[in-house]
């Protein structure tokens, strides 16, 4: 069943010297208890595009289109005090990158965490901290942990908290950006062994933003890669892995280097990624395109069904 | 030239360095011993001719520190370092040691902060040439400082010069970094995670430019990195540190497929693949690292260890030799 929707959104940042393209005719869908993954590189909007299904812009930020259905409601049209207390943390929250660094230093995490479930729901202090102390211990903390403070714990530790936080209103999305980025190897895949685990015990929607793939494929069901403020390739892990179709997904898998497996060249795309002010004309990525075409250069690609239902692919070689 | 790759460039004999804790005003009056946090404990090894030594391990491992150590950027407590023949730590005189650097240098992590935002690429790319005066005058100068920004395809090199830190993308900041490490032709190099910092696409690019440097000026390089599938991809042989001790060492092929220090195994275990159909045995450990302030008496692993028995909590395992070229620090092996 779809629990969200993203149509057709195009998201603008306005600046002195034009607008920043950040989210340019994303379309995507998240069914219940899916585990769906955002990928890209540094500056191709995916952070912009969690930001603008919550509506936590900056003041120069405009949804110029498109719409965002979120359990039958279209969250673009919806009003800003109505969205801060029907979904916002109730039914869909957020772990920000960097979260566990901007934990409050002087607050227990206890309190941090019933903080959010207080102003969400009509319940008593007692009853919050009971709460928490339950969502702590589905994280891999103990109970007694309540009455620490940020600066004790470790930070797989914190981001286990900033994990329980997201997760304390029984949300149905949890959007989670870069999560394990900053921890190492061993903590990351502790991580995200619980986030896999919460995903049937909780019964939510994970969203993972992320520019490493391989951090996909551990976790995810399905993806979206991003490229310049477009998705290029949408569908299931196991078709997009099994039949790569878009020349930037091929070159982005390849340029992993893996652990298993024969050791093979790592490719490289030359170039770098566009100014979203100025996006190329035609397709965005044919100047590092290996394999452009003089019809990339003119129109742009839209992103269509290809082999069944379930890939979707936006490449003038699959027409 | 079979003799060039079996000679010992640089080694790296019992290094230890402890860093002093800085304590508050009446912690210092109160205690009656410093603690220190003890970054690299006892740590040898040898980095061959025109081979690629690479140095895995978690954050606080202690491998930026060992890099460090190698090219005496910091002193170490105790330990030596020979270069060639030559004992590096014991050199005390500043003019000899320069003339040293000039055959060992390091590229830094960041290229965002490694480089001065004040100085053109020339400039920045000139100044060890400038240092250790080995051009003849300024033609050969800008002869040298234009053929190095070539060989990092940072082409037309014409184009670049001039340019300053803030006007080059990340990838061509860090090529501008390697360049200033390699205009003087070192023997030996520390990277110190070069490509961390670089989004994939651009990553590999730089890393192919790295190796291709180091095979045309026969350097011996020492990669440190917490990546241990990237580390696959460089490296010839590997060392694994854990809280500031080699726990295991070898061919890098090796000591992935067949780990046998329980925490290499955990380690590797722990790598997300990029593909779905790879499934792996799991092994995923409790816990985090200790601090290094105080680390576990014996096996420092031996807290989060799933094969720990009586003797892992008393004493140390030695790096020993398993097979050829295989060392391993663990009880289990004896």
């Amino acid at each position: 069943m779809t629990l969200l929707q993203v149509k057709n959104l195009k998201m603008y940042y306005k600046t002195l010297r034009g607008y920043v393209q950040a989210v340019d005719d994303v379309s995507f869908e998240v069914n219940k208890e899916d585990s769906f993954g955002l990928v890209g590189e540094s500056g191709c909007g995916k952070t912009s595009c969690a930001l603008t299904i919550l509506k936590l812009l900056p003041s120069n930020a405009r949804i110029v289109k498109g719409n965002i259905i979120f359990e039958g409601k279209d969250l673009v049209k919806m009003k800003d005090k109505d969205l801060r207390r029907q979904i916002r943390w109730k039914r869909i929250s957020m772990i920000f990158q960097g979260a566990m660094n901007a934990l409050h230093p002087t607050y227990s995490i206890g309190r941090q965490i019933s903080e959010a479930i207080i102003l969400h729901e009509d319940v008593s202090r007692q009853e919050a901290l009971e709460r928490t102390g339950k969502f702590l211990e589905l994280v891999g903390l103990e109970q007694d942990q309540i009455k620490r403070y940020p600066h004790e714990l470790s930070g797989g530790m914190k981001q286990r908290v900033v994990t329980a936080m997201a997760l304390a209103c029984n949300p149905a999305l949890v959007i989670a950006d870069e999560p394990t980025t900053a921890l190492d190897v061993i903590i990351q895949a502790q991580v995200l062994r619980v986030m896999k685990e919460l995903r049937g015990k909780l019964k939510v929607a994970w969203m993972l933003i992320t520019h490493d793939l391989s951090l996909i494929t551990e976790t995810c069901n399905k993806l979206a890669i991003m490229y310049a403020g477009k998705i290029v390739e949408y569908g299931d892990l196991a078709s997009l892995y099994k039949e790569t179709l878009h020349p930037y997904t091929e070159k982005l898998l390849t340029s992993f280097p893996s652990i298993v497996g024969p050791i093979r060249e790592l490719s490289s795309i030359p170039g770098f990624p566009p100014d979203l002010l100025n996006p190329p004309k035609g397709c965005r990525f044919h100047p590092r395109c290996p394999q452009a075409m003089e019809i990339c250069k003119g129109e742009e690609p839209i992103l269509m069904k290809t082999h069944g239902e379930k890939h979707h692919v936006a490449c003038h070689l699959y027409r | 030239m079979k003799s060039l790759t079996t000679n010992v460039v640089i080694e790296a004999r019992k290094l230890i360095k402890h860093f002093p804790l800085k304590l508050g005003f009446f912690k210092t009056l109160l205690s009656k011993q410093v603690p220190y946090v003890h970054a690299v404990d006892d740590v040898s090894f040898k980095i061959f001719g025109q081979e690629v030594f690479g140095l895995v391990g978690e954050s606080g491992c202690g491998k930026t520190t060992t890099g460090r150590l190698l090219i005496r950027l910091i002193e170490p407590t105790a330990g030596e370092v020979v270069f060639k023949g030559i004992n590096v730590t014991s050199i005390n005189s500043e003019k000899e040691m320069r003339k040293l650097r000039s055959k060992m240098q390091i590229i830094f992590q960041d290229p965002y902060e490694s480089l001065n935002p004040r100085m053109s690429v020339f400039d920045i790319i000139a100044e060890p040439l400038r240092i250790q005066n080995v051009t003849e005058n300024e033609d050969e100068l800008r002869e040298r400082v234009l053929q190095t920004l070539e060989d990092l395809d940072l082409t037309p090199p014409e184009e670049f010069v001039f340019r300053f830190p803030h006007e080059l993308s990340g990838g061509q900041r860090q090529r501008v970094a390697i360049g200033r490490a390699f205009v003087l032709r070192p023997e030996f190099l520390v990277a110190d995670e070069p490509v961390s910092m670089l989004d994939v696409s651009i990553r590999s690019e730089v890393l192919r430019l790295l190796l291709g440097l180091i095979e045309r000026y026969h350097s011996s390089f020492l990669y440190i990195t917490h990546d241990v599938a990237l580390a696959r991809h460089m490296c010839g042989r590997i060392a694994v540190m854990y809280l500031g001790k080699i726990v295991e060492q070898g061919s890098t092929d090796k000591v992935i497929q067949e780990p046998m220090h329980p925490y290499t195994e955990a380690l590797i275990a722990a790598v997300p693949v990029p593909d779905p159909e790879a499934r792996r045995t799991k092994v995923v450990i409790k816990g985090e690292v200790p601090s290094a302030i105080n680390p576990p008496p014996g096996c420092r692993f031996h807290t989060r260890c799933p094969y720990a028995w009586e003797i892992c909590r008393k004493k140390e395992p030695p790096l020993a030799a398993i097979e050829k070229d295989r060392y391993v620090a663990c009880h289990k092996y004896k």
